[in-house]
């Protein structure tokens, strides 16, 4: 059902900025399960479930995805485009993309290797050289189409690989969404605040906000993380291990995790045969970020899936991590006294 | 069409495996001509005869194989590593879905490094062949069990509309050339001609040329027409390209017997097919350059589609373009005799 969900999820679009299609279907989902659902001005989920109502929780997923925004039609009725958060030039040469609501296809284009320089080939091109091609013929039939400001995702068809393994985009973060909402579907100690937020990927801003709101005494932020085991790296470089369990974050480019809280997370998770590790660098960042600073200071850790390829039309996650990650945070609501 | 076209750019067959998809192809020109043989190199050879003695044999090819890579080397932890078939661009493959044809289809990804851990710099150079890794998601074992040394590769299966008549596809390079030869000799079977048709869905043009070379040896025709694609025009190139929807390209130069151009061109003017003219100083890297100087030599022309971004997994022509090929080709077809050797005389 997890799986499932995970891989229904990453197929639907929503790049920052335009999560409403993200949104809807979560909301679909989960107001079963929930006692208050309230979406925020910049579009986030806030999902209470009631419990004993002296402490606030708060768990967390990022409903966005990077992607692309249309900026300019040509003359010749091809696309300008500019990224929304951050893509790798090099992924998106000849990828097939999704344009807007009406989801009009499109791909990536580049002159080809025959009529390339020498120097061309071995450079790679800005952005503002490459351009999307729907099949118009002028900028007049383009605009019956697509639109100045239409979100553009990558389209990838969401696969289970051999027996463990998932092929999606957006595993960053619709597994933790995913996560978030098997989760609502069990009973909670304390208020427990479901969020899913938006606009991680061009800054943790969704994030803050509903931490603002809240005021959670301890949050927990399910996420997806960088993961380098592959060939061409040395082993201190590979930041997390694909199928080595659920990722706990001591440190990242925006958060210092506070050690108590950390430690109990890996330590319980241990205890619990729940496999975990931890990541073994500070690069990257998450929603963690903005909200263990909100208001005066929150207890916030995070908890993250293991995604090779991140942030590319192709991420592959282990079936066996997503479930870990579910049981880990599974375990800190059931568990929450002894670390609230 | 577009469901022919369709099938035949989703049949994965890399030049040196066209075996994988040769005999699906010969199934498709059964209902469309006399006989269909497939030989030794692979070759779909189907003979359309027009019923009288010693006729003049017209021989019309395209290509089947399509670019692709081969397992090259199984690294450790069942990464595995490749070697390209044909001119792929290694700056479209980062990211890419494959499918890996060992004992059985297996897809991998093509990895690529994530923005977050790329030094500075590094997202300006392009990745080479040699230093990407197809990953399958699989452990050491299964992968070992499952994929050799030397086995195909193929790039996604991404068939695709676009507006108008457009269609894009990872081996429109050349099945929309098959797709005219199935389409010539279904039309043909409306008329009465006077000479014999060979159809040859060749192999190995992407390397070579080398399956129009042993067929047309083999038929030994008395005309040769081969249809492949020519560049489109696009933001960042219009140099010796045409604009999708512009019709058939027919190209004249050193390469071309210039009556075959010459008729080609009046047939088009005569049935209103829309044109461009390719001038192509030599090399057209078609498999005409192949024929011509096959045994004493073979008079040949060379009509093209117009393909933007050839040679990836988003190969875009326009379904109008390949039906003004099939359209020419039919009428120069219909409109041939005995008389070939008046005419074709320098």
């Amino acid at each position: 059902m997890l799986i499932e969900k995970t891989k229904k999820l990453t197929e639907i679009n929503g790049v920052s900025g335009d999560e409403g299609a993200v949104r809807e279907y979560i909301k679909s989902q989960i107001s079963e399960y929930a006692d208050q659902v309230f979406t925020d001005t910049m579009g986030n989920i806030i999902a209470l479930k009631k419990g004993n109502s002296e402490k606030k929780v708060m768990l967390s997923a990022h409903m966005d995805e990077v992607g692309f925004i249309v900026s300019g039609i040509t003359e010749k009725g091809y696309i300008e485009f500019k990224s929304v958060g951050g893509i790798d030039t090099r992924v998106i040469i000849s990828k097939k993309v999704t344009i807007g609501k009406k989801r009009v296809k499109g791909i990536i284009g580049m002159k080809a290797i025959h009529l390339q320089k020498r120097a061309e080939r071995e450079s790679v091109p800005q952005l503002k050289e490459l351009y999307i091609d729907i099949g118009a013929s002028s900028k007049d039939e383009a605009l019956k189409h697509v639109s100045l400001g239409d979100y553009i995702a990558f389209e990838t068809t969401a696969e289970i690989l051999g027996s463990d393994t998932l092929k999606a985009k957006a595993i960053d973060d619709r597994a933790g969404c995913a996560i978030l909402m098997e989760l609502m579907k069990k009973p909670v100690v304390y208020d427990t605040y479901f969020c899913f937020t938006t606009q991680e990927e061009v800054g943790l801003r969704g994030a803050r906000i509903c931490a603002h709101r809240i005021e959670p005494d301890i949050a927990l932020v399910v996420e997806s993380t960088t993961c380098s085991d592959v060939y061409g790296y040395e082993e201190h470089e590979y930041v997390t291990n694909m199928g080595g369990g659920a990722v706990v974050t001591f440190m990242d480019r925006t958060t210092i995790v506070e050690n108590s809280f950390r430690k109990w997370l890996y330590d319980s998770a241990k205890n619990n045969s729940i496999p975990v590790q931890y990541k073994r660098t500070t690069a990257g960042g998450n929603d963690c970020g903005r909200i263990h600073l909100a208001k005066g200071g929150v207890r916030a850790a995070s908890v993250s899936v293991p995604c090779r390829y991140l942030h590319s039309p192709c991420g592959l996650a282990s079936i066996t991590d997503i479930n870990a990650v579910y049981k880990l945070a599974e375990m800190f609501l059931d568990k929450i006294c002894e670390v609230i | 069409m577009k469901d022919l076209l369709e099938k035949l750019s989703n049949m994965r067959g890399i030049s040196g495996f066209e075996y994988r998809i040769n005999g699906e192809i010969a199934e498709l020109f059964k209902p469309y001509c006399d006989e269909v043989s497939i030989d030794t190199l692979g070759n779909v050879i189907a003979v359309k005869r027009c019923g009288k003695e010693n006729a003049k044999k017209v021989l019309i090819e395209a290509h089947i194989d399509e670019i692709g890579l081969l397992v090259s080397g199984i690294e450790e932890n069942g990464f595995i590593s490749f070697v390209n078939v044909g001119g792929v661009d290694p700056r479209t493959l980062p990211s890419a879905e494959v499918v890996i044809h060992g004992k059985k289809d297996i897809k991998g990804v093509i990895g690529a490094k994530p923005p977050h851990l790329q030094s500075a710099g590094e997202e300006s150079k392009s990745a080479k062949l040699c230093d990407m890794v197809i990953d399958t998601g699989l452990s050491a074992r299964e992968v070992e069990e499952n994929i050799s040394i030397g086995d195909s590769i193929t790039l996604p299966q991404s068939f695709g509309e676009l507006l108008g008549s457009k269609y894009s596809g990872k081996s429109i390079d050349d099945r929309a050339g098959v797709a005219v030869l199935a389409e010539v000799l279904k039309s043909l079977k409306k008329f009465n001609i006077d000479v014999d048709v060979y159809a040859v869905s060749a192999v190995r043009e992407e390397v070579g040329g080398y399956g129009a070379m042993t067929a047309s040896y083999a038929i030994n025709p008395d005309i040769a027409v081969a249809i492949d694609v020519c560049h489109g025009v696009t933001p960042d190139n219009s140099y010796s390209a045409y604009e999708l929807g512009c019709g058939c390209v027919v190209t004249c130069g050193p390469n071309i017997h210039p009556k075959i151009f010459e008729r080609l061109m009046e047939t088009a003017k005569k049935y209103n097919i829309k044109t461009e003219i390719d001038v192509d100083g030599g090399n057209t890297g078609t498999d005409a350059w192949v024929m011509q100087v096959v045994r004493s030599g073979i008079p040949t022309g060379l009509l093209s589609i117009p393909l933007k971004y050839m040679h990836t997994s988003v190969e875009t022509a326009d379904l109008s373009d390949i039906k003004a090929t099939a359209d020419l080709l039919t009428f120069f077809i219909q409109g041939l005799d005995d008389e070939m050797e008046d005419w074709l005389c320098l």
